[in-house]
């Protein structure tokens, strides 16, 4: 019979390895354009707040979650909820804690790939003389199957190449594998980070290219506009980014945490980590795309790019802007800035392996190289249709349920389990036992009343999203009678296709019209498959469930 | 750079450093637990 054995090796590996869990793509992609588009400066404000009342609380849980399920040899979600509280509802609850990280990976894995991808065209100066434009259409080839870039199929290559290395470290393990990796990923991403960021705001005025100071974009993104503070959509987006930030709802930080003994910390560990996080995102990852872009741009047209999201500035822009430093410089910056994507990619996505691995390991007594082969081989079947299907909305679609709503789901569930169900009381001394600082009192009272209404409020907020996301007109309109008028973004309006529906209903092309029918096929398609992947883990836990009552464990 | 935007991103960048810092260091310089603890580079005999 083979048994979990896995174990960290070292306090501060599994802190690294935490760190790195949280650390993402996001923490340079997305927290800078969010702060443009919340109020520059007077973003930070309630982005802060939610670090201390959402953020801080929901990692205080999910360590305690994952240090007590581990006790009883519990290594993923499933049964660490039913280890909280025995009604049988709650295993299906923690199916999430693995559903989430089989989507999350099937389409993360994709988007790290493009960075080895493009570490390799820094390398070898593809982006050397280019324009913008060819930039840009360096990376619309490479999304686009048909249209290879330097290699055929280059995308899919690059995408089994980056899952072949995820697998060949999961199955080293903890200590041998996953940790290794934040040790060396980590220092290597802060360090690409610092020298990244003291090259971006020490950018001047006609040298290199530049057309304004690097300074210029940090005045951009730091100049405050108190007035948006009052804006229910300013706190509604900070929410947002904390959580994703600290890679909160998805299971893998009660994963990690499973392995550890219930004498060991779990309070410092998770300030340690989760503010490793915070200076990588706030203090790196602001000084870094804004200041570059602007320096190159101006505000105007990266105001326009921001519009488009991060990951269009960091691979579409960034690579032309470091071509502006001469061939060599170029080629340092590109390594620098993609290789530090990629390890913030690599650390998240082998935490997205461990819970999986768990499950297995735990319930079927597969052992660690088999459990990472299989996850491997679901990762490869789930994330092709990304690879494939990318233009079409698929990768969307994948994070959108799967990176989005299951997180928020998830969150709101545990911790209403945690403080309610298993009780405040019970919570509190399970989070202070064997704590190497004092967790404030008040946090007792964070945890118990104010995260679960934030996370309801924040739910609510993605479920009935008004319309341009303007609250304040939403109310108004309510208050007047003339009713809630949806975004089509809101949760319930991307349920019913409305955006997409409209576009259909507007298109007079037949070539558009078509191609737009089949978008909408392939979304719904990718939604059918996300629920059987849904429902075949519960049914994996379900299977578990039953053999642990033959064996007299329940 | 305006000054209230150079006086709050000095002011963040530097609390975050600093409270960064203290956890890490915290963490680095806290007496280890006894054996048996959860990290296995410090075991006596391998696992």
């Amino acid at each position: 019979m083979v048994t979990n054995k896995e174990a960290w090796g070292t306090r501060v590996g599994l802190i690294l390895a935490m760190a790195g869990n949280a650390v993402g793509f996001g923490n340079f992609l997305r927290f800078p354009v969010q702060a443009i588009q919340n109020g520059g400066g007077a973003f930070i404000i309630p982005y802060l707040v939610c670090f201390l009342l959402m953020g801080i609380p929901l990692l205080f849980i999910e360590w305690s979650i994952g240090r007590y399920g581990g006790q009883f040899g519990n290594h993923s979600t499933p049964f660490m909820m039913n280890s909280l509280d025995k009604k049988r509802i709650w295993k299906y609850v923690g199916v999430f804690g693995i559903f989430s990280n089989i989507g999350i990976a099937s389409y993360y894995c994709y988007l790290e790939s493009w960075t080895i991808s493009y570490v390799f065209h820094s390398i070898i100066g593809s982006f050397n003389g280019l324009s913008q434009e060819g930039v840009a259409n360096v990376f619309n080839n490479y999304v686009t199957l048909n249209k290879t870039t330097l290699i055929p199929y280059e995308s899919v290559i690059f995408f089994v190449l980056c899952l072949a290395l995820n697998v060949w470290i999961l199955s080293k393990g903890l200590s041998g594998g996953v940790e290794k990796v934040a040790k060396i990923g980590m220092p290597l991403l802060i360090g690409f980070g610092i020298v990244l960021a003291i090259k971006a705001v020490t950018l001047k005025a006609g040298h290199e290219g530049a057309i304004y100071d690097g300074t210029e974009g940090l005045n951009f993104l730091w100049t405050p506009k108190f007035d948006t503070i009052t804006n229910p959509k300013v706190w509604l987006a900070a929410a947002g980014q904390i959580f994703f930030t600290l890679s909160l709802g998805m299971g893998s930080i009660q994963a990690y945490a499973s392995y550890l003994k219930r004498k060991d910390d779990i309070a410092l560990n998770a300030m340690s980590a989760g503010w490793m996080n915070e200076f990588v995102e706030v203090v790196l990852g602001g000084a870094i795309i804004i200041p570059i872009s602007i320096g190159y741009l101006g505000i105007d047209k990266v105001t326009e790019l921001a519009g488009l999201g991060g990951l269009g500035m960091g691979f579409k822009t960034l690579p032309y802007l470091f071509a502006q430093w001469g061939p060599m410089l170029a080629a340092f910056a590109g390594v620098m800035w993609f290789g530090l994507l990629f390890f913030a990619g690599i650390t998240s996505s082998l935490a997205m392996g461990i819970p999986c691995m768990g499950f297995m390991q735990d319930e079927f007594n597969w052992n660690r190289k088999k459990s990472a082969m299989a996850f491997g081989i679901v990762i490869l079947i789930l994330g092709l249709p990304t690879v494939l299907f990318f233009n079409q909305g698929v990768f969307d679609e994948y994070d959108y349920w799967t990176g989005t709503v299951s997180l928020f789901v998830f969150a709101l569930l545990e911790s209403i389990l945690f403080a309610w169900i298993f009780g405040m009381k019970k919570g509190w001394k399970e989070i202070n036992h064997g704590a190497d600082i004092k967790v404030p009192i008040i946090y007792k009272y964070i945890i118990k009343y104010i995260t679960p209404v934030l996370l309801i409020f924040v739910f609510l907020g993605a479920l009935i999203t008004p319309l341009h996301n303007d609250w304040v007109a939403a109310f108004q309109s309510l208050i007047s009678g003339n009713g809630w008028l949806l975004d089509n973004g809101s949760i319930l309006m991307q349920i019913a296709n409305t955006a997409l529906k409209e576009e259909i209903a507007a298109a007079t092309n037949v070539i558009v019209k078509h191609d737009l029918e089949v978008k909408m096929y392939l979304i719904n398609g990718t939604r059918i498959l996300l629920i059987g992947v849904f429902v075949g883990v519960s049914v994996l836990v379900h299977i578990a469930y039953k053999n642990r009552i033959k064996k007299g464990k329940f | 750079m305006d000054t209230t935007a150079l006086i709050l991103w000095l002011t963040t960048i530097t609390t975050i450093t600093l409270v960064t810092a203290y956890f890490f260091a915290k963490v680095l310089f806290t007496k280890p637990k006894t054996e048996p603890d959860s990290y296995s580079e410090n075991d006596d005999e391998p696992r």
